[in-house]
């Protein structure tokens, strides 16, 4: 292909219209489908190339971060701030649920078979609700006491992303100061492994994760576009101004949006929990940087891209480990991250108007 | 209570607060005089450390320096009267940060202010990762031990942490004073004027992009003095020192709390913190078996520091030291007036 391209003068003319062709369609309604067709496209280059069980962990793992990376998408689109307690939300929300399942609950091992193929039982999905609800409104009083205020100040979005810093370092805190720093784990069985085809071995948990995360994907995707709070928020990501001369109440946006958004990051906590098969009180901040590059990846504010996003960033830490040291994960996050902000800092879906 | 045992315990706090005075002074060239949000000041400060040490801990020429080869105090075999490789290692430190921020600057400096933030974070964590993985560079996590003593041989070991906060300290003042000269001159101005507005700044004629590197190299090139004598202050360094909590945010909270836009209030901030961080080192932890509410005290000082930057910014965004409120209210009051003529300029 390539001699073709550099030799032939007729074949590059006819590439330059291709170029043209593709920018036309990325700019226009064909987006989702071109976006679809290229990710097949670059998968089927990625098994070429790659060692299979490492593509499938990768998804897997971009299933991880999409959940964390919605919600973050979504508050970094509505408040227009970069929340860096996104993960200490995360870790929040893992331990409230650790708390429910060994303390309400009592059990720390489990004597059940689990549910199905999952490590885990059921008290863990009544866990998950109520470690929702309770992350939501915390993050609800938290900008009432914190952002709101900055907002009222007219404050930078720079003061409110450090202030943000300030609520990740406290929270972090909390949980060390009422867990402890050493690893925890849910109540679990031992369970098999999917064996696949090419020595692919899938956990059955991650199977959950995903399927959790595309649910929440697809709610959320339906939620902005089609029900009457879910406008207002795209309104009010829109220009908050015409919002609230619109009627809309915008304070009460907001408060949806840190309530929505955190109750997504509390979810990811529980699913990262169970997924690593350990809680620890830094598992969320360190997450941060690959969230941030999937957010941006995808393009701030919408969840569709945070998952696609996601998958690209999970599929690129994974992969990355066939050639170099798996210590270096978290830098190709970032290094994906510096290249889109340098490339395409809308990211891949620009955020509709 | 013997009085040179509180010598001894004020100096070991000097030193320690004094560095990171200077930290809190190069951060305050990027956040309290040009605006920049650079929340990777762990990777300046590893660079700057790792600089400093593999320069004067390791011997160029095994042949030469037999008997030192594991890290002596080269100062010894120099015949300088004084220690030469002490002031080679920060200059070095400073020219080492000041080229690596000019690269990171121009990838960088050009970027929205929140993706600013996360990309310096992410800097820092490679600097941190590179150090802890290439072992032959850097010696892994095992980190850096025997890294020489300034002057260690001039005074007993039991007076040297006195003499080493004296030096602290001189750093410290020689830095406020350049740092002091360049934000009071046109060029310091222009920065100011960056900060408040970038706009404006490239409207009058001034290379905006150019300033901001210029900035960013200045405050890394204090930073990595700030890691320089580090280095020789602890004379142990791993890649565990440089997390971010301990080698960026705590930096950020003093030069908060202290004041940013003023350089003795970043250095005021410093000395509060780190009076605060020390102060809670003594609380109990409790040990034992997590569990819930297996409340360990000694935690509480991270949450000291988060709701102290928390409610600094609420109350006080100006810090201790906000003779700046003056002038930002000035600003703030003008562009008010300013939109009450225009309205649609908003």
């Amino acid at each position: 292909l390539r001699a073709f391209i550099s030799e032939d003068n007729e074949g590059r003319h006819l590439l330059i219209h291709k170029d043209k062709l593709t920018e036309y369609m990325i700019s226009n309604k064909y987006q989702p489908a071109v976006i679809f067709i290229t990710s097949l496209l670059a998968l089927a280059l990625l098994f070429w190339v790659a060692d299979p069980a490492l593509i499938v962990n990768g998804i897997l793992l971009g299933f991880v971060f999409a959940l964390g990376a919605i919600g973050l998408s979504l508050i970094y689109g509505i408040l227009k701030f970069a929340h860096m307690a996104h993960g200490d939300f995360m870790t929040f929300g893992a331990y409230l649920a650790f708390f429910v399942v060994s303390t309400i609950f009592g059990n720390k091992i489990i004597d059940s078979d689990g549910i199905g193929p999952f490590t885990f039982d059921y008290p863990i999905l009544i866990a998950i609700p109520i470690s929702m609800i309770i992350v939501g409104l915390v993050s609800v009083l938290l900008d009432f006491v914190i952002y709101r205020r900055l907002r009222m100040k007219r404050s930078n979005v720079v003061v409110m992303s450090m202030a943000s810093l300030g609520v990740a370092i406290a929270l972090r805190a909390v949980v060390r100061m009422l867990w402890g720093t050493q690893p925890e784990h849910y109540p679990r069985v031992s369970k098999m492994f999917y064996q696949l085809p090419l020595e692919i071995r899938i956990p059955p948990d991650n199977i959950f994760v995903a399927a959790i995360s595309i649910i929440l994907v697809i709610g959320l995707y339906f939620f902005l576009k089609k029900t009457r709070a879910g406008k207002a928020m795209r309104a009010t990501s829109d220009n908050p101004d015409l919002a609230k001369a619109c009627g809309i109440n915008t304070e009460r946006v907001v408060q949806g949006t840190w309530f929505l958004g955190s109750a997504m990051a509390a979810t990811a906590g529980v699913l990262l929990a169970i997924s690593q098969a350990q809680l620890l009180p830094f598992m969320g901040w360190k997450l941060i940087i690959p969230l941030f590059a999937a957010v941006i990846l995808g393009g701030i504010g919408s969840p569709m891209g945070a998952l696609i996003g996601a998958l690209i960033v999970g599929l690129a830490m994974e992969v990355s480990t066939g050639f170099i040291s798996p210590a270096y994960k978290p830098a190709i996050a970032f290094l994906i991250l510096l290249l889109v902000l340098i490339v395409r800092p809308q990211g891949i879906i620009k955020s509709g108007n | 209570m013997d009085i040179s045992n509180v010598l001894i315990y004020l100096s070991g706090f000097i030193i320690l607060a004094g560095i990171y005075g200077i930290f809190s002074l190069g951060l305050n060239v990027h956040w309290g005089f040009t605006g920049l949000f650079n929340i990777g000041v762990a990777g300046f400060f590893a660079l700057g450390a790792y600089t400093a040490a593999i320069l004067t801990s390791q011997t160029p020429d095994p042949q030469l320096f037999e008997d030192h080869l594991f890290g002596g105090n080269l100062a010894q075999l120099l015949d300088f009267g004084f220690d030469f490789w002490f002031f080679v290692g920060l200059a070095a430190s400073a020219i080492v940060c000041a080229v690596a921020a000019l690269i990171v600057g121009v990838i960088t400096l050009r970027l929205r202010d929140d993706y600013l933030a996360i990309s310096t974070l992410g800097i820092a964590e490679g600097v941190r990762l590179t150090f802890l993985n290439e072992s032959w560079l850097a010696n892994g996590n095992r980190g850096l031990y025997r890294i020489p003593k300034f002057l260690g041989d001039l005074v007993s070991p039991s007076n040297y942490d006195l003499l080493y906060a004296l030096t602290v300290l001189l750093v410290l003042a020689v830095l406020y004073f350049i740092i002091q000269r360049a934000v009071n001159s046109p060029w310091g101005r222009v920065l100011r004027a960056i900060r408040e507005d970038e706009m404006t700044a490239a409207a009058s004629g001034k290379n905006v992009a150019r300033f901001k590197i210029e900035a960013f190299m200045l405050g890394a090139a204090v930073m990595g003095v700030g890691g320089a004598v580090y280095t020789h202050g602890v004379r142990f360094i791993d890649p565990f020192a440089f997390e971010p909590f301990m080698g960026t945010f705590v930096i950020w909270v003093m030069l908060i709390i202290g004041g940013s836009g003023r350089n003795i209030g970043a250095i005021l901030g410093a000395f509060i913190v780190w009076g605060i961080w020390s102060g809670t080192q003594f609380i109990p932890g409790s040990g034992g078996e997590a569990r819930f509410l297996h409340f360990d005290l000694a935690n509480i000082r991270y949450f000291l520091i988060g709701t102290l930057l928390i409610i600094t910014i609420l109350i006080k965004p100006d810090g201790v030291i906000g003779e700046f409120a003056r002038i930002h209210t000035a600003i703030r009051r003008l562009r008010y007036r300013n939109l009450e003529h225009n309205p649609e300029e908003d």
